[in-house]
């Protein structure tokens, strides 16, 4: 399987369409219906909602289903500025979030509110000083993402989580990167909010889930129906969860065995790259072991990734960008300032399917077209 | 080398695709004909509208729709640094001088058929393609540019400055065509784009006022518009806004013909003006010019030709004397109107494109007009 860019989506398992279809063609009622098959639907809208309330240490009514990643960003970052806005308009972030984090600050920004962005080191981890620091009395959100999308890279969440439970301020963390492979509970991390979404684990596209503590009180963004409790309105997307479901179980039966692939696969690519002679870098350190992004000196990314499609393998680099505004990646650019590495580096990202020959063979492909770029061949 | 002899299938051609139905029909033409075909935008500007949207994603939306209808991968590239270091400065720096540059041109020899052939042929490409009008054929051992056969969208004046490498390298496969027929392939088809508009004038400037866009990049120095006798009409906004032989925007009143651009002086910034569209100062029967380019073999001496001197003009005999120095002097049959420097003179042999040069200055019985002065 030449497909290496799971952060960006992974195919979805047959077990999990399996487990799906029949909410689509039998028990297709809808979950909030007063008939039996409006019933079966609810039943299994809410078993699904416990399996993945246990996946993250959360208690049932703590899961808010929404269409992805980042609707419940979104959801989490306006709906806690709006709710609290009385008591502070000061919000800590970092400068290596997701765009639906960084985009909905600016947003906020906008609006009014006093955003301030954290730096990273060169291994792309923030400074627990510096966010002591920055953080004031009227500060009300600290939105920081658990694992990065791009370089891997864990945040200190645990520790982040400590130094706020004194603190008025709520606390976010886009876990969608991370619930793969990372074994996370809410409450040992002290987290209020926790944004999660199933196409990254092998789930189906249009279906995630906001983590919202008990007693956590948020804007709502949407009108109209009586959904989640009201903090969601919008017809269940019942096969969403249960394909959701079905991938958290999924990933807790087989968390150690991914972990324990990924890291055989980051070996094998290495040690490849290795023996063909090619220069790299690993870019990030303490890194969700799915990702590595690699710094290529000498490469032209465009052609590069180009090159990497027509050979059939999928990669990425760090930001997808439209019409050709090749925009040094805002993740390599807070950890390495404006140096050509943000402009030569790629992310591999392994998953589901991926084995030892492939990365091997990821490798060989890589030092072919590395090639191209130091020869001078036009 | 002749590539045009392999097989189709075993031929890679990435077309330059800008969401328009030219480089649509060119792609699918091309997939038809069994070509291994892929699909490259070009981002050359950075631009956004009065909504705050990038103008290019419009184009690159379209790209993408047109590329998965025909089944061609695509991608797009980014030669915003190379168009603004290799064509946006050389176009600032001829207003500058007073002259009437030709972007397109500089665009075709520096982006189009340089830094983008080089992505091209690095990606593999055997050719790049696009939706010019214009054709070329492998004739004796050479890659001959001849016109495009629809004479009114013919294109090769704004190829002039391409070579024998370039030229190797390059397809315009619907040259043969038609626009009317291109409207067509293009419907029948379904490609998205069959009923999107031309665009009209210079690329980065698009649909914008030229003087505005101008006058965001040169500093204006309104003057005196005079007769050539001396006589003071009135006052220009600044010579770089005006053209040779143009009529309007110049606000002249009263009786007779209408008043013309017939001539500027740029160091004490006069516009000269005069009445008719046929006034003799607007006349010249030979011109110099450089940065000469052939798209065959350079020819031995001075020889008889046809030229054009603006784009969709009916081209007129000639004899080129090329120069020692690199220029080439060219005297015409009959006196031409509104010789313009900054401006591409093109040279052909019947349909055969020879090359060009750009104008820098005009004559009138050996003497030099003050087009420029």
């Amino acid at each position: 399987m030449n497909y290496f860019d799971h952060a960006a989506t992974t195919p979805m398992r047959p077990e999990v369409l399996e487990a799906m279809t029949p909410y689509f063609l039998e028990t297709y009622g809808n979950a909030s219906s007063i008939h039996g098959i409006g019933r079966n639907a609810r039943a299994a809208l809410d078993s699904s909602r416990r399996v993945l309330a246990k996946w993250i240490g959360a208690s049932p009514n703590e899961i808010v289903f929404t269409s992805g990643g980042t609707e419940s960003d979104n959801y989490a970052l306006f709906g806690a500025a709006y709710a609290h806005k009385e008591k502070g308009t000061h919000i800590i972030t970092t400068k290596v979030e997701h765009h639906a984090v960084l985009h909905a600050m600016e947003q906020l920004e906008r609006e009014g509110f006093d955003v301030t962005y954290l730096d990273v080191d060169v291994s792309g981890a923030v400074d627990i000083e510096a966010f002591r620091a920055a953080l004031r009395d009227d500060t009300i959100l600290v939105s920081i993402m658990y694992g990065n999308n791009e370089v891997g890279t864990r945040q200190p969440i645990q520790e982040i989580g400590e130094l706020l439970q004194d603190h008025q301020a709520l606390f976010h963390t886009d876990a969608v990167q991370a619930l793969g492979t990372e074994e996370i509970d809410v409450k040992a991390i002290h987290v209020d909010l926790l944004s999660a979404s199933a196409h990254k684990v092998n789930g189906p596209k249009g279906i995630g889930f906001l983590f919202m503590k008990t007693g956590v009180k948020l804007a709502s963004r949407s009108f109209g129906g009586q959904q989640e409790r009201k903090r969601r309105a919008g017809t269940e997307n019942v096969p969403g969860a249960v394909g959701f479901q079905k991938a958290a179980e999924l990933v807790m039966t087989e968390r150690e065995d991914r972990v324990a692939l990924y890291e055989s696969l980051d070996l094998a690519l290495r040690q490849r790259l290795d023996e063909l002679g090619v220069t790299y870098e690993v870019n990030g350190s303490n890194r969700l072991p799915h990702i590595v992004n690699l710094y290529l000196p000498g490469i032209d990314l465009e052609p590069f990734l180009i090159m990497m499609d027509m050979r059939g393998m999928a990669i990425s680099s760090g930001s997808a960008c439209t019409a050709g505004s090749v925009e040094p990646s805002h993740v390599l650019s807070a950890m390495y300032g404006d140096s050509e590495r943000t402009r030569q580096s790629v992310r591999i990202s392994f998953g589901h399917g991926n084995s030892v020959e492939d990365a091997k063979r990821l490798a060989e492909r890589l030092q072919e077209v590395v090639s191209t770029f130091m020869n001078g061949v036009r | 080398m002749n590539l045009r002899t392999k097989a189709p299938e075993e031929t890679t051609v990435v077309v330059g695709m800008s969401g328009g139905v030219d480089s649509s029909v060119t792609a699918h033409v091309l997939k038809e004909q069994g070509y291994n075909v892929i699909g490259i935008f070009m981002k050359n500007w950075d631009d956004t509208d009065e909504n705050g949207v990038c103008t290019a994603t419009e184009d690159y939306e379209d790209v993408i729709a047109v590329a998965n209808q025909i089944g061609i991968p695509y991608y797009a590239v980014n030669f915003e640094k190379e168009y603004w270091d290799r064509v946006f400065e050389y176009f600032l720096a001829e207003y500058r001088l007073g002259r009437t540059p030709n972007p397109d041109v500089m665009c075709n020899k520096e982006i189009k058929f340089k830094a983008f052939l080089d992505h091209a042929l690095r990606l593999g490409a055997d050719f790049v393609a696009t939706g010019h009008y214009a054709q070329v054929e492998y004739v004796d051992g050479e890659h001959r540019l001849l016109r495009g056969k629809d004479d009114n969208k013919d294109q090769t004046y704004f190829l002039n400055q391409l070579s024998q490498d370039q030229l190797a390298r390059t397809m315009f496969p619907i040259g043969h065509m038609d626009k009317k027929d291109v409207r067509v392939i293009a419907e029948e088809a379904g490609l998205a784009t069959a009923k999107k508009k031309d665009s009209t004038g210079i690329c980065f400037i698009g649909e914008r006022n030229f003087k505005e866009f101008l006058s965001e990049y040169l500093p204006s120095q309104p003057g005196e518009m005079r007769t050539l006798d001396g006589v003071v009409k009135g006052r220009h906004d600044g010579l770089m806004y005006y053209t040779l032989g143009q009529r309007h925007g110049l606000g002249i009143g009263g009786d007779g013909d209408p008043w013309f651009v017939v001539g500027k002086d740029v160091e004490n910034n006069v516009l000269f003006v005069g009445q008719g569209f046929h006034h003799d100062a607007l006349y010249s029967d030979a011109l110099l010019a450089s940065k000469l380019s052939w798209t065959g073999a350079a020819p031995a001496g001075e020889f008889r030709a046809t030229a054009k001197f603006r784009y969709r003009q009916q081209d007129v005999p000639v004899t080129v004397a090329p120069l020692e120095n690199g220029e080439v002097l060219v005297k015409f049959d009959e006196p031409q109107r509104a010789i313009t420097p900054g401006q591409a003179v093109v040279f052909y042999d019947g349909d055969v494109c020879l090359g060009g040069a750009t104008i820098d200055e005009a004559y009138r019985n050996g003497k030099r007009l003050d087009y420029i002065g």
